[in-house]
């Protein structure tokens, strides 16, 4: 949700993961290679089998093998009743079909009932050359395009040299005598299984990667696909080695060539997570690298029967541990299976149920909270930690409460009411604090998003809490904390104050908040401080001391604040203005959208982003700082990376399969001037009717060597300059239906998953505003339509046009989101609604402009002065009060203070 | 001309300059206050069936009817007229009887349309008349379910289809069409039967027939009935290797540029685009003006978009005049190289990047 260079997506999954480039086939609509399907459509239940279509699809299949070859069944009757059925899905008849069949007939059948341009599979010069050449007219004929088996009148080619030399003879008789695009032909070189027993046979997976990379060296424009499967036949029975060996197979495949597989989309591990001993096994048998190869794999394979994926059988040795020793395992390494059973067993043993917190769950907490201090544990696993703690806590708070009626007892650490300002939705650092303080013993009251400082204030007074800690992302929240910190003032209340938030800072807490109240403010930068804070704040000894420490820290930062602001000085918004970006609109035609106005997209496919999240951002969610996926080999996150990243993929998968979240999406382009500081959108290319007015701001940065002061306006072209121009706009979000399944976590104090829930939310959201942005540069606005860069690239920003977004630092102002939101429709088109701070509901959504012009770049408005906010308040109607409300964060001067004038002139 | 250098003659001119189609055909016929009897004529003044309002059988029994529109189009500057045979696949004429006299129909109505093209031809040489035979979508659908509760049900299967659409064109090309339209494509397999037909009447005939595809979408998404976007479409014909790929019908212009735009941008084959006068009002009248209608190609024409333009629905003489008038001081769309790149499609493009 921010629009600087961080924002750019990435693509940095582990490379045997499926690209953009490279097509899973769904292979399960085969009656041949499925026994679910052939059953379904065997016993006539149609129904059942496009289920069977749909799930393919939305596990991310790009094409749909239909196959019905089987000796019971009329194939072609069931080919042409099938294909009719899914032509009737739009959800799967989105994707092309690949018609599979050994009969011609059932092909062609097929060919005559595909709307789209289908891929036949196959033909091939099994039987000679001329029918190979009347099917290839054929299919030419009806549109489709062909996978030919590497097969020939001598049968099936086994060595790289002869798939090579079939494959060639095939392209030349079908380039030369039947004139077929070559770039619709596909071959298939055979894939067979190796580790039969038979020697011959362990060549058989290096003479496929080789004759891919000849094919695709010498054979122009062609493709390469295969059925997978195939290679781990050996291995039926064992999915977990299976699966790895299609993912390993698929690395090298891919990199030699391979353009396409039929393969099960849903079950592929990732090649790096594959555990590198299973991984070693299967290269050397898919490179025939050592004549054991195949003993080894077999010999290994039985540690891995049975399990799913990458999961080993977990070691059980600390069952036998000591009842209190197991908890403090349980709670180290997040097992939550048997901690009730644990707990349950020492509730007896202890004169009070409080007794099992305070002595062995506390003691493992403490452990957890000593490595987590020595950054031997990571936040996930203290969060995972957490919830084995939680459910404990649960299980023994009725017998604590049952014993507490009769004392009257309450032993916590103390109480702490938590929640996000009103106006604002985003909890997920919120939620991290509140686990923390729970882990240590404190009673914690989350009031959720959006609450009223009113609520809040009650809450803390009826429940007596010793602590209130306010939580924000979005600028207007840190305006909502001041009133609030005023609002505890009038109160005369005592409490402390804990503030924290993405955009919180030290400084603003000091110079804003602070001030306000007579009480202790304190700014918690993370989560893994908020218990240090509360328990100084709770400490009757160390309250003091803490407190006029943290007032003569924030005292010195509004001195640092004070002394920097006054030394900068400003240009008066009329010399900014001759200083904008200087660009020459006699050069330059704008490109004129090829899709105007708004396009929706419903319930866009989550399975295009996961390739396209950024994982940066969602590590440093969980505290853990790097770049991915270097940070998953770090020597001292490493490993705690590893494992949150490996419950993200889990979840990405089950998020997918399971449709937990739905993602929308609206874009729009309207004819634009710049007028002034302004832009105005025009109801038609007439330009004669504003439709709506966007309104930015401008640095006003005066520095030694003359440069740009620069507002988003200066990028769009003046009615004067005779350019029509453009102005686009976005907003998407991936967090319909979230609510949902974070109660669910949540009622099950799995406060991990519910955190790691909203975080993937918060990256799919950002992956599909990344993906929208290259689809409007590609297709939609259509300025790039061969623009074809590389992950890296897209990181770096190497494409043209940019995304800022109402509230980011190219233009500060929240409220603009309303221009934007009202023009795309955004509440109806994309289900995003705007609360009174303008912040997005669901959390998880991303809204922003386009400018296409390729001078048109990101930079931070900064500082302004009185003069340039009056300006704007004029232009927006508002009161100047008002104006100095919304922008706060960028007045170069005290509104309080009047009078004041530090704008230079020249 | 012989059919070879009318061809030659074509593709030199669309390298030239947009060239202008013709307008709407059945509201122009309707409008002359035709009655049961006029339709019936003298050959089928017995039949069993009403023929009111098959104009496509005035080819049969009032061809003067007929040359009277082809007139009034070459008149108002099209460069090309369009055979008054929109319906006459043997599976529409089906409705009427006539599914019997399909061959005919089409001979004759290319012939009436010959004849007019030749002689406005001889009277200004400097701007040849060409004849494009029409063969509408057809009444019934292949690709689209009609029964709800069995959704495997078609109107049609591939075949029959296939071989009225032969029959079709046989008549149109003796009858001297020079170019095909498969128009008014809201059934993307229907069309590939058209495409197939029209590939063994190639072979039976040894002739080169130039085909020209236009689709029409069904709703404001820019999707056919078969669900199929512009881009889908393009990807899913363009084996046809057409002269020119287009759309018609469906809205205004103005509803239509959108996919004219996309249509323009992934189509490395000249584009068509004959829009109707706007969206039918309430009582399925056109209420777009020649004036609005010539505007919106006009603006096609300066963007760049198109290669070859007319009207459909509600459109004419007049429209037509105008949009000549609009579009000829444009250059045509330049067509442009599209990479060698596996384009498949479902309902959705999908482009094999490589």
């Amino acid at each position: 949700m921010s629009d600087g260079p961080e924002a750019g997506a990435t693509d940095e999954l582990s490379p045997a993961s499926p690209t953009a480039s490279f097509i899973n086939i769904g292979e399960r609509t085969n009656v041949t290679g499925s026994a679910r399907f052939r059953k379904l459509i065997a016993n006539d239940d149609y129904e059942a089998a496009v289920e069977v279509a749909r799930q393919q699809v939305q596990n991310g299949a790009q094409i749909l093998d239909v196959n019905m070859d089987e000796g019971l069944l009329d194939s072609e009757a069931a080919m042409v009743r099938y294909l009719r059925l899914i032509a009737a899905e739009p959800d799967i008849s989105r994707v092309p079909i690949m018609l599979d069949s050994s009969k011609w007939s059932v092909i062609e059948a097929g060919l005559k009932n595909v709307s789209g341009k289908a891929i036949v599979n196959s033909i091939s010069l099994k039987e000679g050359e001329a029918p190979f050449l009347e099917q290839a007219r054929q299919v030419k004929r009806y549109g489709a395009a062909v996978v030919v088996m590497a097969f020939d009148e001598e049968g099936q080619a086994e060595t790289a040299e002869r798939k090579f030399a079939i494959c060639e003879r095939a392209y030349r008789l079908l380039v030369d005598a039947v004139d077929f695009p070559p770039e619709d032909i596909i071959f298939d070189p055979n894939i067979f299984a190796v580790a039969t027993g038979i020697e011959e046979h362990n060549e058989y997976g290096r003479a496929f990667i080789e004759a891919t990379k000849r094919i695709k060296d010498e054979l122009p424009y062609v493709h390469v696909s295969g059925g997978v499967s195939n290679f781990s036949f050996s291995f039926r029975g064992n999915n977990a080695v299976r699966e790895a060996m299609h993912a390993a197979f698929l690395y090298h495949a891919i990199r030699a060539g391979l353009d396409m597989a039929i393969v099960n989309a849903g079950a592929l591990p990732v090649y790096e997570e594959i555990p590198p001993e299973l991984r070693e096994s299967i290269e050397d048998l898919l490179f025939n690298r050592r004549a054991d190869a195949t003993d080894r794999l077999l010999d290994i394979a039985q540690d891995y029967a049975g399990q799913k994926r990458t999961e080993r059988a977990q070691d059980l040795s600390w069952r036998e541990l000591s009842p209190e020793e197991r908890v403090t395992h349980a709670l180290v390494n997040g097992i939550d299976e048997y901690i009730v059973d644990d707990v349950e067993e020492i509730r007896p043993t202890v004169p009070h149920p409080l007794e099992v917190i305070e002595g062995p769950l506390m003691n493992g907490m403490s452990v957890v909270g000593d490595l987590f201090g020595a950054g031997k544990m990571f936040l996930p696993q203290v969060v995972k930690s957490a919830r084995v703690m939680k459910k404990a806590v649960a299980h023994l708070v009725p017998y604590i409460e049952a014993q507490q009626a009769a004392e009257g007892s309450n032993a916590k650490n103390g109480k702490v009411v938590l929640a996000t300002v009103k106006g604002d939705v985003h909890d997920i650092g919120k939620n991290i604090v509140g686990v923390v303080l729970q882990c240590n013993n404190y009673d914690v009251i989350d009031l959720g998003v959006m609450v009223p400082a009113q609520q809040i204030l009650e809450t803390a007074r009826e429940e007596e809490a010793d602590l209130i800690g306010l939580s924000g992302l979005i600028t207007p929240s840190l305006d909502e904390m001041v009133q609030f910190a005023g609002e505890m003032q009038r109160r005369e209340m005592d409490l402390p104050l804990l503030i924290g938030g993405a955009t919180t800072s030290l400084v603003h807490t000091a110079v804003r908040i602070a001030p306000q109240y007579a009480g202790p403010v304190v700014y918690v930068q993370d989560a893994s401080r908020a218990v240090g804070v509360a328990s100084n704040l709770l400490s009757p000894t160390a309250r003091d001391g803490f407190v006029e420490a943290t007032q003569g820290e924030y005292e010195a930062a509004r001195e640092r604040h004070l002394g920097r602001r006054q030394a900068v000085e400003r240009h008066s918004i009329e010399r900014a203005r001759e200083l904008g970006a200087a660009i020459d609109w006699t050069e330059y035609e704008p490109p004129r959208p090829v899709s105007p106005g708004v396009t929706v997209f419903e319930d866009y496919p989550l399975q295009e982003l996961v390739e396209r999240i950024d994982w940066k951002p969602f590590f440093q969610t969980w505290e853990l700082s790097g770049s991915f996926p270097q940070i998953l080999d770090d020597p001292v996150v490493g490993e705690s990376a590893r494992g949150v990243y490996d419950d993200a993929r889990e979840m990405l998968h089950r998020i997918i399969d399971e449709r937990w979240l739905e993602a929308k999406a609206v874009v729009g382009f309207w004819p634009a001037h710049a007028v002034g500081d302004d832009i105005l959108l025009f109801t038609s290319e007439a330009r004669d009717q504003v439709l709506a007015t966007v309104h930015t701001l401008r640095q006003q940065t005066n520095s030694e060597h003359e440069r740009e002061n620069l507002a988003l306006a200066d990028f769009i072209a003046s009615r004067e300059s005779g350019v029509d121009d453009y102005l686009g706009g976005f907003a998407v979000t991936a967090g319909i239906g979230i609510e949902e399944h974070v109660a669910r976590f949540e009622a099950d104090h799995d406060d991990y998953h519910a955190i790691m829930l909203k975080a993937l939310a918060d990256r799919l959201a950002e992956a599909l505003a990344e993906r929208m942005h290259e689809r409007v540069r590609r297709e939609l606005w259509a300025y790039a339509p061969d623009e074809d860069l590389e992950n890296d690239e897209l990181i770096a920003e190497a494409y043209r046009g940019i995304r800022p977004a109402p509230g980011y630092p190219a233009c500060p102002d929240h409220t603009e989101k309303r221009t934007l939101f009202d023009l795309v429709s955004a509440e109806a088109n994309a289900g995003i609604e705007l609360t009174e701070s303008y912040a997005m509901s669901p959390g998880a959504s991303v809204s922003g402009w386009y400018f296409a012009h390729p001078e048109a770049r990101y930079f931070g408005v900064g500082r302004i002065e009185r003069d340039q906010v009056e300006d704007y308040a004029r232009r927006k109607g508002w009161s100047v009060e008002e104006a100095e409300r919304w922008l706060a964060p960028n007045l170069n001067y005290d509104p309080a203070d009047s009078g004041r004038e530090r704008a230079a002139t020249g | 001309m012989d059919r070879a250098e009318r061809l030659e003659a074509l593709r030199a001119a669309m390298r030239e300059r947009i060239l202008v189609l013709d307008g709407s055909w059945g509201a122009l016929l309707q409008g002359k206050g035709l009655e049961e009897a006029d339709y019936r004529g003298e050959r089928f003044a017995d039949h069993p069936l009403s023929l009111k309002n098959d104009v496509d059988v005035l080819n049969l029994t009032q061809p003067d009817i007929v040359r009277e529109v082809h007139d009034a189009y070459f008149d108002a500057g099209a460069d090309i007229t369009t055979t008054n045979t929109f319906t006459s696949t043997s599976v529409t004429q089906e409705d009427f009887g006539l599914d019997g006299d399909c061959y005919e129909l089409n001979l004759a109505g290319a012939s009436l349309a010959r004849e007019r093209a030749d002689a406005w031809t001889e009277r200004t040489p400097e701007k040849p008349r060409w004849v494009m035979g029409s063969l509408g979508p057809t009444n019934k659908t292949s690709s689209v379910a009609i029964e709800v509760s069995n959704p495997s049900i078609r109107g049609i299967d591939f075949d029959p289809l296939k071989d009225g659409y032969l029959e079709a064109a046989r008549g149109l090309v003796d009858g001297g069409a020079d170019i095909l339209l498969i128009e008014t494509i809201y059934d993307t397999l229907n069309a590939k039967a058209a495409i197939v037909a029209v590939e063994e009447l190639r072979e039976e005939t040894g002739l080169e027939l130039p085909i020209i595809l236009s689709w029409t979408a069904t709703d404001l998404s820019g999707r056919n009935l078969s669900g199929q976007t512009v881009e889908a479409f393009w990807n899913s014909i363009r084996h046809a290797k057409p002269l020119a790929v287009g759309l018609n019908c469906a809205f205004g212009a103005e509803q239509l540029r959108p996919s004219v735009a996309e249509l323009s941008r992934v189509a490395e084959v000249p584009i068509a685009a004959y829009p109707n006068a706007g969206l039918p009002n309430d009582l399925g009248e056109f209420d777009e003006t020649p004036e609005i209608t010539s505007a919106h190609l006009g603006e096609w024409a300066e963007s760049g978009f198109v290669n070859l333009v007319g009207g459909c629905c509600g459109t004419t003489p007049e429209h037509i005049r105008q949009i000549a008038a609009a579009v000829a001081r444009s250059q045509p769309r330049e067509i442009p190289e599209a990479e060698r790149r596996m384009r498949l499609a479902g309902i959705d493009a999908f482009e094999v990047v490589s």
